[in-house]
């Protein structure tokens, strides 16, 4: 401990904070790492995860407290400044420009050439020896991004932050839009990169990847530094416990047992779009939870988007309640006839009206239904919206407060409130707790339970596997849009789910069919 | 309630704007006509015509989107109606105008809503198609040009006391677009639309329809204030609506509607439409030349958006 | 081969635009009663290379992501501009000339300064600017009139070689030796990456105000060559609201036509030409073909109201209706 201590940190924190408003993100932090080592920053969503990793890359600058970079005081007014300190950042959501070609994204930052002219050629080089370096010599150059699938594009940003020459390398759930065969590619590169004395921030929320990759964690909890230990030093239920400052137990409602087979509400055959689906047949019985899983983009976006009529040139067949259904807008979805709700993928540009207040998004969905004559009727609308606010908890001051005010927790409940209130008795849901407290998932996996029981059906997708575990009575996994494999009640475990995910076959169940 | 403070401060500085510059004018002018009744209620009848362009531009920018073809629309209205009057009953001038309006005005929605074409582009088609119309119908037909009592009656006549009806006409149109905005379904879609439209579809919103029916609006606002102003000036002729979309749009947003929509209240509206009226009028009285008035026309818009309509910055 | 089929791929507007314009250029030149000849090429180009030069210059604010709607009044007034000082000595005339793409390029700055420092929004200020620009005009000539050197403008408005017409060449070097350099330097890069994603080009160090403010200077310096070609044509100034007007709304149409897209970030300024040489020729069919002059405006609504609805095909194939609304 006192050689750590005499040694300066390559990077370090003092007393950092961060207000926005009355709101406070950072709180304080002391925080350091060094080179040659991965190290993983954990903490639930609203922990001060992001805005850490946004002070570090001079998007925002911090109310107080001071940095240093190999012992001098440092200040990053803009990215720029936090770039030619070698400080690079691979954000979330990614920094790329879809219209520009790969080589043009790549080199943005500082392009070859002279005199403010661009060198075309030193730039395509560089562009293609970089691809070559992690792994994706296929990605022509030339390329527009925006025709790139989006595990390639995220390649391309990891590529372009190569190019930047880090010190200090931060990935920002750098891993989550890639297949399974680039994340090893990445693993590789990050280790190559240790090996190069870089220092490496990670933040993940994928506990095996942390296990696999870090050399020491810090956690992160309410705007705070928690804790930072060696890896291997804890386990996985006391980090967790860590991240969420109490008890890790009875996350789930418990899942009823049914007697008889619950009677279908939603009936599915043979759904086909584009290269997207192939020949998708499922059953939702009323008063069941059932899970969709698999690895990202298999195909489960659009199934969820085909049911609701977004998409056009579906073929198959789809029944509500036994009856064939022809849905061909969400308009026709949502109406009494077929009383279909779906919560989308992303409630920012998908779910919400942001600038829009919480009463008016709360009632968009029903607004038609609230009217009298050819007026909104008022008092009903408020009446069903208070009903809606107290049955979901929303937390929030009043009501004409715009939505984008609220915690990313409650803007998702009022997506749900949006949707209870149009009375929806089959509920489809694209991984509804991404970026979402602890506490409000819980929550949402109690009212999900108390749909179920009340009649609806509901069809959950997520992209993760302890929700599927936890939640669904059955879960069905897609694989390049088709319908692998069904687990029901007891086969529904970590390895069923990671082994179908991946197209790999089942012990228990090969034995069954065998029989 | 930040976004309803940002819209009602809009309202403020317009309508304190519009005092300050009547305060102005009398200082330098010397008189205390500028707030007398009769000053007051001139301007008010010219800016009905402003008003109701404004009125449909206004439901068209919420949307987020833009209606180029306000000009050639106007006198569609005025022109229509003048030979509808000619070829068939003066009954039917005012009614047919109107038509008129509303048939290019949902030509405009399909093209935005159907095709997906930028709207900044399509109405500039439609604006130039409607154009054509006209020059032909004009030198092709040789058509009655001259307004209807009834034209006249609405634009320049007065039956309650000193107050012109045409303020009434835009009063009425006014409450119509408060009234969808504030109390229906289509105004909810309408703001929905200009913040989301994305969102607003998969919350089951025919989003197609409400588009068509805002360009319809605007339509047939448009065409009215044509109507109007050939009651007005006793005739409809060419180009006569080419002096109302830029004033109309710098209308719209000088009174705090967001250029790219979701934000806006009929009240600014108002205010920008007076405080336009207001300040052409008394450039007008001060003789300054047509120079000095683009002028001070263009920087007044400028400078009032710098006090108050700044854009956030962007990061990230 | 790969190279060829992406520059194929991502230069299919202005490709298209292009075709397009030659198909009717020949028709034009087929059904022309003397056919090809010089004056009647030089007439052509004359025109039409003015509003290509205003469609360039619409084309840089919108690749941005914005719009110049006073580009019609730049061109206006920098015409009124060049119509007292574009005059006398060779020298005098030389400065003059500067003085006029000085005076442009002032007010494409003026514009980029308030949208970057002011952030307004570009439509609401170059409204508002070109109202400004358009006073200005009018101010320098309240009534049509002024002069420009006249052995200047008979050389700029003719031929070089006697076979080629001088604005063409004209073009030529405002392609090779302004756009072309822009478009491949930080500067013009940067406009692209605003308009593609300006978060992302934030976040990756583009300096964004640098490249509007430069976008909208280049504007204005466009519109100056365009307003100093106008007085070349006409031999005057005239301060002409509607003529500034229908200049704005070509531009725009041109930019669109020549497959630049209004939300920013793809395009190019060469489509623009073809787009405004395509503007112009159906103007000179609509001569050849013998229409009606009563109905020439009407066919010329008709036909650009159709070009802009052929972009309509793409939705057709969009299966995923959430794509419509991106």
């Amino acid at each position: 401990m006192a050689e750590a201590s005499t040694k300066t940190p390559f990077w370090r924190m003092e007393r950092v904070s961060k207000h926005y408003g009355g709101v406070i993100a950072l709180d304080g932090v002391d925080f350091q790492c060094e080179r040659g080592e991965i190290h993983a920053v954990l903490g639930e969503n609203g922990a001060g995860k992001s805005t850490l990793i946004k002070i570090m890359a001079g998007v925002v600058q911090p109310t107080s407290g001071q940095m240093f970079l190999e012992g001098q005081p440092v200040t990053f007014p803009t990215p720029v400044a936090a770039t030619d300190h070698g400080i690079v950042c691979i954000f979330q959501e990614l920094s790329l420009m879809p219209d520009l070609s790969v080589a043009d994204n790549i080199c943005i930052t500082s392009p070859p050439g002279r005199w403010g002219f661009i060198d075309h050629k030193a730039q395509k080089r560089r562009a293609e020896e970089l691809l070559a370096r992690v792994g994706c010599a296929d990605v022509h150059p030339g390329e527009l991004v925006k025709n790139l699938p989006l595990s390639r594009r995220q390649m391309v940003e990891i590529a372009k932050a190569l190019g930047r020459e880090p010190k200090l390398l931060i990935l920002d759930e750098a891993t989550s839009a890639l297949t399974s065969a680039d994340v090893e590619e990445v693993y590789k590169i990050l280790a190559r990169l240790r090996e190069q004395n870089l220092s490496i921030l990670y933040i993940s929320h994928r506990m095996h990847e942390i296990e696999q990759l870090a050399d020491n964690c810090s956690v992160f909890r309410n705007g705070r530094h928690v804790e930072t230990f060696d890896k291997g030093t804890r386990t996985d239920d006391e980090i967790v416990q860590l991240m969420i400052g109490r008890e890790y137990s009875q996350v789930y409602p418990p899942k009823p047992k049914h007697a008889v087979a619950p009677q279908p509400r939603l009936e599915v055959k043979n759904l086909s779009w584009e290269d997207s689906l192939h020949d998708v047949s499922l059953t939702v019985g009323k008063g069941e939870i059932v899970g969709i899983g698999g690895l990202d983009g298999q195909g489960q976006r659009e199934l969820l988007l085909a049911l609701f009529g977004v998409l056009r040139g579906t073929s198959g067949s789809i029944a509500i309640d036994g009856q064939p259904a022809s849905i061909g807008s969400p308009g026709t979805a949502k109406s009494a006839k077929y009383r279909i709700a779906l919560i989308p993928e992303d409630r920012k540009s998908e779910g919400l009206m942001l600038p829009m207040s919480v009463r008016d998004n709360i009632s968009m969905a029903s607004i038609s239904s609230l009217t009298k004559g050819l007026v909104v009727d008022r008092a009903a609308e408020d009446q069903k919206i208070d009903e809606m606010v107290r049955k979901l908890s929303i937390k929030v001051g009043d009501l004409n407060d715009a939505v984008a005010t609220l915690s990313g927790g409650n803007q998702q409940k009022v997506v749900i409130a949006k949707w209870l209130m149009t009375d929806a008795n089959t509920i489809l849901l694209n991984d509804p707790t991404r970026g979402i407290d602890v506490g409000t998932k819980q929550e949402i996996y109690q009212l999900l339970r108390d749909l179920a029981d009340a009649g609806a059906a509901i069809l959950y997708y997520t992209t993760d596997y302890d929700e599927l575990i936890g939640c669904c009575d059955r879960v069905y996994i897609l694989y390049d849009g088709r319908i692998i494999r069904e687990l029901d009640g007891d086969d529904i475990t970590e390895h069923n789910i990671v082994a179908s995910s991946l197209n790999l076959p089942l012990e228990q169940r090969e034995e069954r069919a065998g029989q | 309630m930040g976004m309803l403070r940002a819209v009602d401060k809009s309202v403020i500085i317009a309508w304190g704007f519009v005092v300050l510059l009547l305060a102005t004018a009398s200082i330098v002018l010397q008189t205390g006509s500028f707030f007398s009744s009769q000053y007051l209620l001139q301007q008010l009848q010219i800016a009905t015509f402003l008003g109701i362009v404004a009125s449909g531009a206004m439901v068209v920018i919420l949307l987020g989107h833009i209606d180029l073809s306000i000009p050639w629309i106007v006198t569609v209205g005025g022109m229509m109606s003048t030979a509808a009057a000619g070829w068939w009953d003066p009954a039917l001038a005012v009614p047919f105008g109107l038509l008129a309006g509303l048939a290019f005005g949902v030509l405009n929605g399909v093209g935005v809503a159907f095709l997906r074409i930028p709207s900044m582009i399509f109405t500039l088609g439609v604006n130039t198609v409607a154009q054509g119309l006209m020059v032909l119908h004009t030198g092709g037909f040789a058509p009655q040009d001259h307004a209807t009592d009834l034209m006249h009656f609405l634009a320049v006549g007065r039956t309650v006391g000193n107050i012109p009806n045409a303020v009434f006409v835009w009063v009425l149109v006014g409450l119509l677009i408060v009234f969808m905005l504030r109390y229906t379904p289509l105004g909810r879609y309408i703001y929905a639309i200009g913040n989301k439209e994305g969102a607003t579809y998969l919350s089951g919103v025919d989003t197609r329809l409400v588009i068509i029916g805002c360009f319809a609006i605007s339509g047939v606002c448009s065409a009215l204030a044509g109507i109007m102003l050939a009651g007005h000036t006793t005739k409809a002729y060419q180009a006569m609506g080419d002096p109302f979309l830029l004033p109309a749009i710098a209308a719209v947003v000088l009174g705090g509607t967001n250029i790219l929509g979701g934000r806006g209240t009929y009240a600014g509206t108002i205010a920008g439409v007076i405080l336009i009226t207001i300040l052409q009028s008394i450039l007008a009285v001060m003789q300054m030349p047509e120079a000095g008035r683009q002028v001070i026309f263009g920087v007044v818009i400028v400078v009032m958006l710098l006090v108050y309509g700044r854009g956030q910055r962007v990061q990230g | 081969m790969k190279d060829t089929r992406l520059w194929l791929a991502q230069n299919y507007g202005p490709l298209l635009a292009f075709i397009v314009f030659a198909l009717m250029f020949y028709t034009f030149i087929a059904r022309h009663p003397v056919g090809l000849t010089v004056p009647v090429a030089t007439t052509a180009a004359n025109k039409a290379v003015l509003l290509a030069l205003i469609g360039m210059a619409q084309t840089v604010p919108v690749l941005t992501g914005g719009l110049d709607l006073s580009v019609g009044f730049m061109v206006v007034m920098t015409n009124t501009v060049a119509s007292v000082i574009v005059v006398g000595s060779p020298l005098q005339t030389a400065l003059g000339v500067i003085g006029v793409l000085a005076v442009g390029m002032t007010a494409g700055f003026i514009n980029g300064a308030i949208v970057v420092y002011g952030r307004l929004q570009p439509i609401i200020t170059t409204l508002a600017t070109g109202a400004v620009y358009f006073g200005i005009a009018l101010f320098i000539r309240p009534i049509p009139g002024g002069t420009v050197n006249y052995d200047f403008a008979d050389f700029m408005t003719f031929t070089v070689f006697e076979t080629i017409p001088t604005t063409l060449v004209l073009l030529l070097i405002v392609v090779v030796f302004i756009w072309i350099p822009f478009r491949r330097s930080t500067l013009g890069r940067g406009c692209y990456a605003a308009g593609s994603a300006e978060g992302a080009a934030y976040l990756s160090g583009v300096n964004i105000d640098r490249s509007k403010l430069a976008a909208y200077t280049m504007s204005g310096l466009l519109c100056a060559i365009a307003g100093l070609v106008l007085t070349f044509i006409t031999g005057s100034g005239e301060a002409s609201g509607p003529q500034g007007a229908t200049f704005t709304l070509a531009s725009i149409a041109a930019v669109v036509i020549g497959g630049t897209s209004l939300y920013g970030g793809t395009g190019t300024a060469i489509g623009s030409i073809f787009g405004a040489f395509i503007l112009r020729t159906i103007d000179d069919l609509l001569f050849v073909f013998d229409l009606p002059p009563l109905w020439q405006p009407l066919f010329q609504g008709v036909v650009l109201l159709t070009a802009v609805s052929l972009g309509a095909f793409a939705v057709i194939r969009i299966r995923n209706r959430l794509d419509l609304f991106q």
